[in-house]
């Protein structure tokens, strides 16, 4: 894993291009790929660099993919306008770019007395925050509204607005408009270092050094140790907070209609239940501080927990079938705010701790950047006719590929992938280079075989295309 | 579902379809196979792969055919020839078809590359057949890293395209199927670590003749997996021996064999019964899902017969379909509920049974236990204990318990079987 080396070691480096651009994006997790594109949008000339072979790999990678209302989120603060502004334009570009959001609502639920008294707290917060169709519902409500429900729930706030969304085609769809509108992405280079000569900078990376007048620096999990390696100090310091979840078989979506939310206690969300635009079930994230920046890995215990907590609220779910775990980890700053930095001297913007709900805020925070970018005298043509590219279709809800004729073969049975969708995976513009790329690009093995059916014909598609490769070719003894 | 294109070039859907075969593995090819010999008009079957044959397509070993044919094949022989003799009798069989939803009545909508469509036969065999448990769903710990295989997943990769995915991988589990595992790696050149197995002995009685193929791969019983390590792909695992001390093993993979599951989404997404225990739809003694249009067959029905033991049920799947078509079979009616009880029973198998009717079905009810158990089994209905055997068996070992010794006793309500363990 390359990281972040310290300035010091600069040498002449080889140009990765010739280009003076005018901004440079650091990362491309959701905040860098829906920065690229605002500023792209507003007519600059952008370069994105990312040090994995595929887009998404830090943060962004795995999510609850809701994309807020900021009903709860804290008043008056930077994160609330970037949420509801991220919340605004998501529902203004969705038709346009072909985004997937399902309006399933939320219900955040109150299991004991203690908890229905909070709800009132809740409800008079979310509409001081301007989220004001938010209410309360009376048990009976809530069971009628969800009837697989435990017997427990005492009531709830409804949160209408609340959608779910796909947290990988978004962010892919954001790059790719910057792509198509004269954006350069540049994968597998990791910053290392830079140096600013009063007019433009010379990033440093490990594949060679780029130009550009401004920076912008959205390196996620890495945020603080790209400022360190670059400005030599970082006014913030990551501590990655990891949440683990389990995806239950699709034969569990039926058994919950909103996302259920806990009344939130003192340091998270807590432990949610939702629905995937793909289809199936979810239960997570948990909260668990770590000093890892890469290791998301799960454990067996806190599994069954998560279980145990899904079957509490959904007795349903007793026998249900898991398809799926995974953790992901939350860019946590030693505080709970968004810290947008900017050392205005040297043209920097830092774009760090975006913790919890940095997929809904994403848009938001990329106006945002780019206000604070002309509000230090920097100006663009805005593009008047964009180019529109259009999401890849993975939402159940979506017209699938394999409901149009041609697709060639079904590869992965379980999600119903095709062979024409793993090829233009492979060989679009943003191509997969690695198994976790292909998997956000297309589903495939993300079902309940996991790869049993398919590993095996996907190897022989992907052979020489990934990195680690699924296989190799071996000679008979 | 959008979209449906109305007619398909490949599958004719004019033609009215008497019966449908979801699954061309040893069980659908069988229950094909004999519908046509039985006189039943069209008889398709639809399979997802390019190719027709199932499992036994990637099982590159010879271990099949004993039953069907007499010799030892290769897996892909032994499908050839179903394939053949299920052509040969008049079974259409399509390929790269994939049922993607069934619905009441027996409409089953099917994706080709050509477009959707819609079929409604006179009646549909549900033969989809198992899988292994991945790793997900058995909430292993650790880094979600590449090279965790199933052995089914393995074997396809190496025997359908000579591809190998590690070199040196731990291989867990001991049932059967581990020991295709053995072999396969055996067969890439690959060098198997060590096979862990969580319970005291071996799963699977071994076949002795094959034991010295197996040197140098030293199987730990009472081992488990505890965690998985690595960056990008496996670089160790750690696990925990009997005594509970834990230790780590470099290695570059890890293959999970067995812990077998029916391949039932179709019904799970669907409209039909599943029950937990099996993971298959809930059967009578005809294998008549709760919607008496569908039928299962092979090992769909439970984990986990051999291919000959899936034949041969395809077999009598047949026959009871092509009996249910000319009304030879009662209505399902008044009938009575098997429910296994207590920890030790895994599953029973029907679920139902129709006591009422003169077609015979299945013989027996068959069961397996969760984990080595002595007692006595015994069968209560709301009268009180009504029948029981002494039972002595380990996990994976066929029990059988004949259908006719229990209606003799209950008629309907429902059965409960449960093990009874003195206690010490
Ligand atoms: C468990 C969990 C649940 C969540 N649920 C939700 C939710 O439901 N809704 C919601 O809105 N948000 C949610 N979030 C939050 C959201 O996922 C994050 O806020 C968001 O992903 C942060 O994105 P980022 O772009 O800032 O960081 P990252 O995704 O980490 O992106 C940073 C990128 O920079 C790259 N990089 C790092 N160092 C360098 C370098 N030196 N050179 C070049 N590139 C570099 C990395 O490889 C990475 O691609 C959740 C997060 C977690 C963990
Ligand atoms: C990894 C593995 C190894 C095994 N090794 C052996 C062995 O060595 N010897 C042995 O005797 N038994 C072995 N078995 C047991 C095996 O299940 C049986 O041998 C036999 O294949 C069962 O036959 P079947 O017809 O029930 O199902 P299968 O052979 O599994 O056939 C089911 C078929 O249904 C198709 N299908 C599934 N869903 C759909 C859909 N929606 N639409 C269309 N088609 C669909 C599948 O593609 C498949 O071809 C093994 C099983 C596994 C999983």
């Amino acid at each position: 894993m390359p990281t972040a080396q310290p300035k010091s070691q600069q040498s002449a480096q080889k140009a990765l291009s010739t280009e003076l651009f005018d901004v440079l994006v650091i990362g491309a997790g959701v905040v860098g790929c829906a920065v690229a594109r605002r500023f792209t949008l507003e007519g600059a000339k952008v370069a994105v660099v990312e040090k994995a072979s595929d887009i998404l790999e830090g943060a962004s990678k795995a999510n609850s993919a809701i994309l807020h209302t900021g009903f709860d989120a804290p008043t008056g603060s930077l994160e609330l306008s970037c949420i509801r502004a991220g919340y605004r334009e998501y529902e203004r570009i969705r038709d346009d770019l072909g985004l997937v959001q399902e309006k399933s609502g939320a219900q955040v639920v109150a299991w004991t007395p203690e908890e229905m008294d909070k709800l009132e707290e809740i409800v008079a917060q979310a509409h001081e925050n301007g989220v004001t169709d938010v209410h309360i519902v009376d048990a009976n409500t809530l069971r009628a509204a969800e009837p697989n429900l435990s017997e427990r729930a005492l009531g709830a706030v409804n949160v209408p607005q609340e959608s779910i969304i796909d947290p990988w085609s978004a962010p892919y769809v954001y790059l790719r408009q910057a792509l198509d509108n004269g954006a350069q992405v540049f994968l597998s280079c990791a910053v290392t270092g830079g140096a600013f000569d009063g007019q433009n900078w010379q990033v440093e990376t490990s594949n060679g050094a780029l130009r550009a007048c401004a920076v912008v620096n959205c390196a996620g999990l890495f945020g603080d140790l790209v400022d360190e390696a670059v400005l030599g100090e970082a006014k913030f310091k990551i501590t990655p907070r990891k949440g683990q979840f389990v995806v239950f078989d699709k034969a569990a979506q039926g058994l919950v209609n909103s996302i259920i939310l806990p009344v939130p206690q003192e340091k998270t969300k807590g432990i949610v239940l939702f629905r995937t635009v793909f289809g199936n079930l979810a239960v997570g994230p948990t909260a668990e501080d770590q000093q890892s920046r890469t290791d998301a890995s799960t454990d067996h215990d806190t599994l069954k927990g998560l279980i145990a907590d899904g079957v509490d609220k959904v007795p349903a779910l007793v026998d249900m079938p898991v398809t799926a775990v995974y953790a992901g980890l939350r860019p946590a700053s030693e505080r709970k705010a968004y810290r947008v930095e900017t050392v205005p001297d040297r043209n920097w913007i830092t774009v760090g701790g975006i913790r919890s709900t940095g997929l809904s805020a994403s848009l938001g925070i990329a106006r945002h950047v780019y206000g604070l970018y002309e509000s230090h005298g920097s100006k663009h043509q805005q593009l008047t006719d964009p180019e529109k590219p259009q999401a890849a279709v993975l939402a159940q809800t979506g017209e699938r590929d394999w409901k149009r004729a041609g697709y060639g073969e079904i590869v992965c049975h379980c999600e119903m992938v095709t062979s024409r969708e793993i090829e233009a995976a492979l060989n679009g513009p943003l191509g997969a280079r690695s198994m976790g790329g292909l998997k956000r690009q297309t589903r495939a093995t993300m079902g309940r075989c996991q790869g049993f059916y398919c590993s095996a014909r996907l190897a022989e598609l992907t052979a020489g295309k990934l990195e680690p490769p699924l296989s190799e070719e071996f000679g008979h003894d | 579902m959008t979209s449906l294109t109305l007619t398909n070039p490949a599958l004719n859907t004019a033609v009215p379809i008497d019966v449908a075969i979801i699954g061309s593995g040893p069980s659908g090819l069988a229950a094909a196979t004999v519908l046509k010999a039985a006189g039943v008009g069209r008889v398709v079957v639809l399979e997802r792969e390019q190719q027709a044959g199932g499992i036994p397509l990637s099982c590159g070993h010879p271990a099949f055919g004993l039953r069907e044919f007499r010799q030892l094949l290769s897996g892909p022989n032994y499908s050839a020839r179903l394939v053949t003799q299920a052509q040969k009798a008049g079974v259409e069989i399509h390929t790269q078809t994939t049922v993607a939803e069934i619905l009441r009545g027996g409409v089953l909508t099917v994706a080709t590359s050509d477009g959707i469509f819609r079929i409604t036969p006179r009646r549909v065999i549900y033969a989809t057949g198992v899988r292994e448990t991945p790793r997900s769903a058995r909430l292993i710990s650790g880094a979600r890293v590449q090279g965790v295989l199933s052995t089914g997943a393995l074997q396809s990769m190496i025997y359908l395209q000579q591809r190998r995915p590690f070199v040196r991988p731990l291989v867990v589990g001991s049932e059967l199927v581990a020991f295709s595992a053995l072999m396969t790696c055996r067969h890439a050149g690959i060098r198997p670590v060590a096979m862990i197995e969580a319970e005291q002995s071996a799963t699977a009685r071994w076949p002795c003749a094959l034991y010295p193929r197996m040197k140098g791969i030293k199987l730990h019983t009472s081992t488990q997996l505890v965690e998985i390590k690595g960056n990008k792909s496996v670089e160790e695992v750690v696990v925990a021996g009997p005594d509970g001390q834990t230790r780590s093993i470099e290695c570059d993979g890890v293959i999970l064999t067995g812990k077998f599951t029916p391949e039932s989404a179709l019904a799970r997404c669907g409209h039909l019964h599943v029950d937990p225990a099996t993971g298959g739809p809930v059967v009578d003694q005809w294998g008549r899902c709760s919607d008496p249009v569908y039928f299962a067959t092979g090992n769909l029905l439970r984990p986990v017969e051999t291919a000959g033991r899936s034949w041969a049920e395809g077999q009598q799947t047949g026959q009871w379909v092509a009996q249910d078509l000319s009304g030879k079979l009662p209505k399902p009616a008044k009938s009575l509920n098997i429910v296994i009880q207590g920890k030790h029973l895994k599953y029973a198998m029907p679920q139902v049974i129709c006591p009422n009717g003169d077609t015979e079905g299945m013989v027996d009810i068959q069961m397996r236990v969760t984990e080595r158990v002595s007692g006595t089994l015994v069968a209560h209905s709301k009268m009180g204990p009504i029948w029981k055997r002494s039972l002595n068996s380990r996990p994976e070992r066929r029990i059988k318990v004949p259908i006719s010794e229990i209606v003799s006793q209950a008629t309907d309500g429902t059965v409960n079987f449960e093990v009874e363990v003195p206690s010490k």
